[in-house]
């Protein structure tokens, strides 16, 4: 019980962020977990409550707290909508860490947050290694998607239908970029983060090549490290720090006008996160410089949707939730596909809604994070489209997946990939 | 607490996975939107069928278990603060809408159907639903039916119980009971479905509901007109039903939720206007022109400074933005709010306005005063902050002064936020003694041994 306390005074400095929620209970449109379970546990309102419960020693056991608190797709839905402005990313990324700091973490994400993430090396170096091994472990599940599942049930992998990591990551394809400022006068540093350099190389060099046809300068520096996202949401604010440090020093130390990633989550980390979590100096790195690649084509190079006659593909688009939530971005990446003069947007039924993917989610709520996938697969389907489209690779990890699993054999492409091919 | 073997039977009625028995679980089911007391359940369940939902009911009565049933947990009066040791049921698993009949224009749905997914439906098939809640994005039908609630159209279309033709319930055996029906005209019994309404989860739990549909209206016009008195806004809401125009919408912001809400969006509002008047008129084409014009020059006589007509939907769409803002911007300003809900009869809003101006300014309280001024349905909010116990006790006065101004103005305590356990020490104040003893006895005759939701609206447990 005394321990309680201890917990209860740690929490104590929610308390200002938590009464702000006024339990109108209108997160209950919005939270994709809570529209698969029907628990109030789940839904924002739940989660602040229980956490203002502990606070306030209402509650025994932090166990069940902490389950229900990384129940959560970090997709910042909610926080988009509420109408009382409740700071729930911060709260929710806050009470991580005070609960892991409390409960501990489990050996496996010790190893993983605290001796291999921190180290880009030794991480680029154990991936290309599996990457040469993958193809013992998996089958060809639906070749036009390019995904495949797992022939045996390694308990991570269950019954996924994996994209494989890619057989030269980008890192290895192009090690690093310093070109100036061409005729558009403007240089930017590119920060093409994790899943791009190691599952889709083909990204990043779709906006290498977006670059050099609009003759804008790059700076890409060797040895960049993980945004950091995945260590602060599982509450390693250490962890986070040291990578986000590791940035910040490589990306000063070059010149550039903005810092552009084709990244949702490492958008929105960079964006919102880093100024507010990180304990130390950011350098040339600041908010105001960092954008998603699609807002910076459409914002700062001024590209314009192409207006033609001819008859156009439909592409069903998928908002990432980092995006459409968290950095507000919509039109640009809409209007980057029908900037290429080839694809028109097909909007998908119900509105925009998260794929069900937020990291480490997917990972600990395969079931849950299945369900709310499916569902967007279908609807993604029920376009018609003979192709779709996002602005994320996370999210073109899970879409593949739940594609495949939906039987939608329709490819999944990044929006930079759709407008390099007309280059 | 029910002991292993009840909580085996309620798992044998709706699946072990639909039984929740955490700690984590109960403490999310403790509270609604009301700011009151917390109170954890012992048991929650959540049946998907209509049949486990009557056995729910049928096992709490035979084991002397309070039940709590729950939709979305809107209310803002603590209709669904459980009892401890009682269970909570959840209505959210039965949401199917059975039927859209676009020839005899009702529906059938089940209880725990989202307003606003309803009402969606409903539109797609070119009819209108239109009781529309500030809520209606989250609460259901069974809650709007309980808590009888009302919205933005209720001046001209009416609230929820206009629109109630039939309620099939549960009694407390289990029984199913049927009332109402799908015709216009039915009079076969006791109007039970009537009964149902704004009950509060206290007299039976629905199963079903047949609701009415209307045309929608084929031209809307908003407006919006600036006023530097409150006396002569709420005249101008007086002479707009005295020509006899009725608008589907009058919605009223005092200066202070102006400020705000300007201070929030930035959309150019006037901040020195002491009211704003928000006017919707709908209907046929050249009657809502001809109103629209007549309603613009009432205005202007009241000496209204500027009234803005929207020429087109974004204009529209900007208007009721605003009032859209009220309370996330008001929300905004200080940790806790309050969202009373006093209604006086339209004529007296006037005096209702000083009165709240009198009360913020002896109790040292800031409230921002909006709501369906048609209607004299206003919600005084109270900004405050629910952990300075000091300034807490000055609210709860303040609250009791607006409820005795209320009624002495020949109003009632609740327009539409219903009584549960916020109010229900008040009632005697409106009604007498006579009204609530009346009600206490049918109800010990309908529950006898009062699990329905007890303590709500009829005042503290006496057992
Ligand atoms: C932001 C906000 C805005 C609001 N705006 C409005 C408004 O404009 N107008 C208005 O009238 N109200 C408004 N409300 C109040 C509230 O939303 C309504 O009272 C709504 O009808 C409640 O619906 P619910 O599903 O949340 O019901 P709950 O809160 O879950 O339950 C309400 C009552 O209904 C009972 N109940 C629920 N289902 C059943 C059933 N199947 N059988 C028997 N009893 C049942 C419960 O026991 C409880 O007593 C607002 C609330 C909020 C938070
Ligand atoms: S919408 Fe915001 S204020 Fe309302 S319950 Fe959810 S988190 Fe709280
Ligand atoms: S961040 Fe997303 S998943 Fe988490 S509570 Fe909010 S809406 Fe739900």
């Amino acid at each position: 019980m005394a321990d309680i306390k201890r917990l209860a005074g740690m929490l104590q400095e929610l308390d200002d962020l938590l009464t702000r929620c006024m339990r109108c209970g209108l997160c209950q449109a919005q939270c994709p977990v809570f529209a698969r379970t029907g628990r109030e546990a789940d839904v924002t309102r739940g989660k602040l409550a229980l956490l203002s419960g502990l606070s306030r020693e209402m509650l025994t056991d932090p166990a069940q707290v902490r389950e229900k608190i990384d129940t959560c797709l970090l997709c910042g839905t909610c926080e988009a909508n509420c109408p009382s402005g409740v700071k729930v990313t911060d709260i929710f990324l806050r009470a991580r860490a005070i609960l892991n700091g409390y409960m501990g973490l489990s050996p496996a994400q010790r190893l993983i947050f605290r001796r291999m993430l921190p180290r880009p090396k030794l991480m680029n170096a154990l991936l290309s290694m599996s990457a040469l091994f993958q193809g013992l472990f998996s089958k060809e599940a639906d070749p036009v998607i390019g995904s495949s599942c797992a022939r045996f049930n390694a308990p991570l992998i269950r019954d996924r239908h994996f994209k494989k990591l890619a057989k030269k990551p980008l890192h290895r394809q192009v090690p690093s970029v310093d070109t100036p400022a061409g005729a558009s006068g403007l240089k930017v540093a590119f920060f093409p983060g994790c899943l791009t350099d190691k599952i889709y190389p083909g990204v990043g060099l779709a906006a290498l090549k977006i670059f050099k046809h609009h003759q804008v300068g790059v700076y890409m520096p060797a040895g960049q490290a993980c945004c950091g996202i995945p260590a602060l949401s599982s509450g390693e604010a250490d962890a986070f720090s040291s990578l986000v440090r590791q940035n910040a020093e490589l990306f000063s130390a070059g010149k550039w006008d903005y810092l552009v990633t084709p990244c949702a989550t490492c958008t929105a980390t960079m964006h919102k996160l880093w100024p507010e979590y990180h304990r130390g100096s950011l350098g040339r790195v600041i908010t105001d410089n960092i954008m998603d690649v699609s807002q910076f084509m459409i914002d700062v190079l001024g590209v314009k949707p192409f207006q033609n006659e001819a008859d156009k593909t439909p592409v069903a688009y998928h908002d990432p939730c980092h995006l459409r939530n968290t950095m507000k971005i919509t039109a640009q990446p809409r209007s980057l596909i029908e900037a290429g003069g080839r694809h028109t947007v097909a909007e998908l039924p119900g509105g925009p809604s998260c794929c069900g993917s937020g990291g480490s989610f997917n990972l600990k709520h395969y079931k849950l994070s299945t369900e709310i996938g499916l569902e967007k697969a279908r609807a993604i389907g029920a376009t018609n489209a003979p192709v779709a489209a996002t602005g994320c690779p996370a999210c073109m990890l899970q879409l593949t997946d739940m594609m495949s699993r939906e039987h939608v054999s329709i490819p999944i492409r990044h929006v930079l990939e759709l407008y390099a091919e007309n280059l | 607490m029910p002991n292993d073997s009840l909580q085996k039977e309620f798992a044998a009625v709706v699946g072990q996975e639909n039984v929740m028995t955490g700690e984590s679980d109960l403490h999310a089911y403790s509270y609604d939107s009301a700011v009151l007391d917390q109170v954890s359940p012992a048991m929650v369940v959540r049946p998907e069928t209509s049949e486990a939902l009557g056995r729910v009911v049928k096992l709490c009565n035979e084991n002397d278990l309070k039940l709590t049933v729950r939709g979305a947990g809107t209310n803002l009066s603590g209709g669904t603060i459980p009892h401890s040791g009682g269970i909570v049921c959840l209505t959210n698993a039965l949401n199917k809408v059975l039927e859209i009949n676009e020839d005899d224009l009702y529906a059938v749905v089940q209880p725990g159907v989202i307003t606003a997914q309803f009402a969606a439906q409903v539109a797609a098939k070119g009819l209108l639903y239109p009781p529309d809640p500030g809520s209606q994005a989250v609460s259901t039908l069974g809650g709007n039916v309980a808590e009888n609630a009302g919205g933005l159209r209720a001046l001209k279309y009416g609230v929820t119980k206009d629109y109630v033709m039939g309620v099939d319930f549960f009694d407390v055996n289990g029984e199913l009971v049927h009332s109402g029906s799908k015709t216009v005209k039915c009079v076969t019994g006791y109007n039970l479905s009537g009964l149902m309404v704004a009950s509060e989860g206290t007299l039976g739990v629905f199963e079903k509901l047949i609701l009415k549909l209307v045309p929608p209206p084929k031209a809307i016009k908003s407006m919006m007109a600036e006023f530097d008195d409150v006396g002569a806004a709420s005249q101008t809401v007086s002479s707009i039903i005295a020509a006899k125009i009725v608008p589907a919408t009058l919605e009223f912001m005092d200066n202070f939720t102006i400020k705000t809400v300007e201070n929030f969006r930035g959309a150019g509002l006037n901040t020195e206007a002491a009211a704003l008047l928000l006017i919707e008129v709908d209907g046929h084409p050249a009657q809502v022109e001809d109103d629209a014009s007549q309603v613009e020059a009432i205005c202007k006589e009241h000496g209204a400074g500027k009234v803005t007509v929207a020429k087109d939907a974004n204009q529209r769409a900007a208007v009721w933005q605003a009032r859209r803002d009220a309370l996330p911007a008001l929300a905004r300003v200080k940790p806790t709010t309050v969202l009373e809900d006093a209604t006086v009869p339209r004529s007296k809003i006037p005096d209702m306005m000083q009165a709240l101006k009198r009360i913020a300014r002896e109790y040292k309280l800031t409230i921002g005063t909006f709501g369906h001024a048609g209607d004299g349905n206003l919600h005084p909010t109270i900004l405050t902050d629910i952990r300075d116990k000091e300034e807490w006790k000055r609210v709860e006065k303040a609250i009791d002064a607006i409820f005795d101004e209320a009624l002495a103005l020949g109003g009632t305590l609740s327009g539409e936020h219903g009584i549960g356990l916020a109010k229900s020490k008040y009632m005697h104040l409106e009604y007498g003694t006579a009204a609530i003893e009346y009600s206490r006895k049918m109800k010990s005759v309908m529950d006898p041994k009062n699990i329905l939701n007890p303590g709500k609206m009829l005042g503290p447990l006496l057992t």
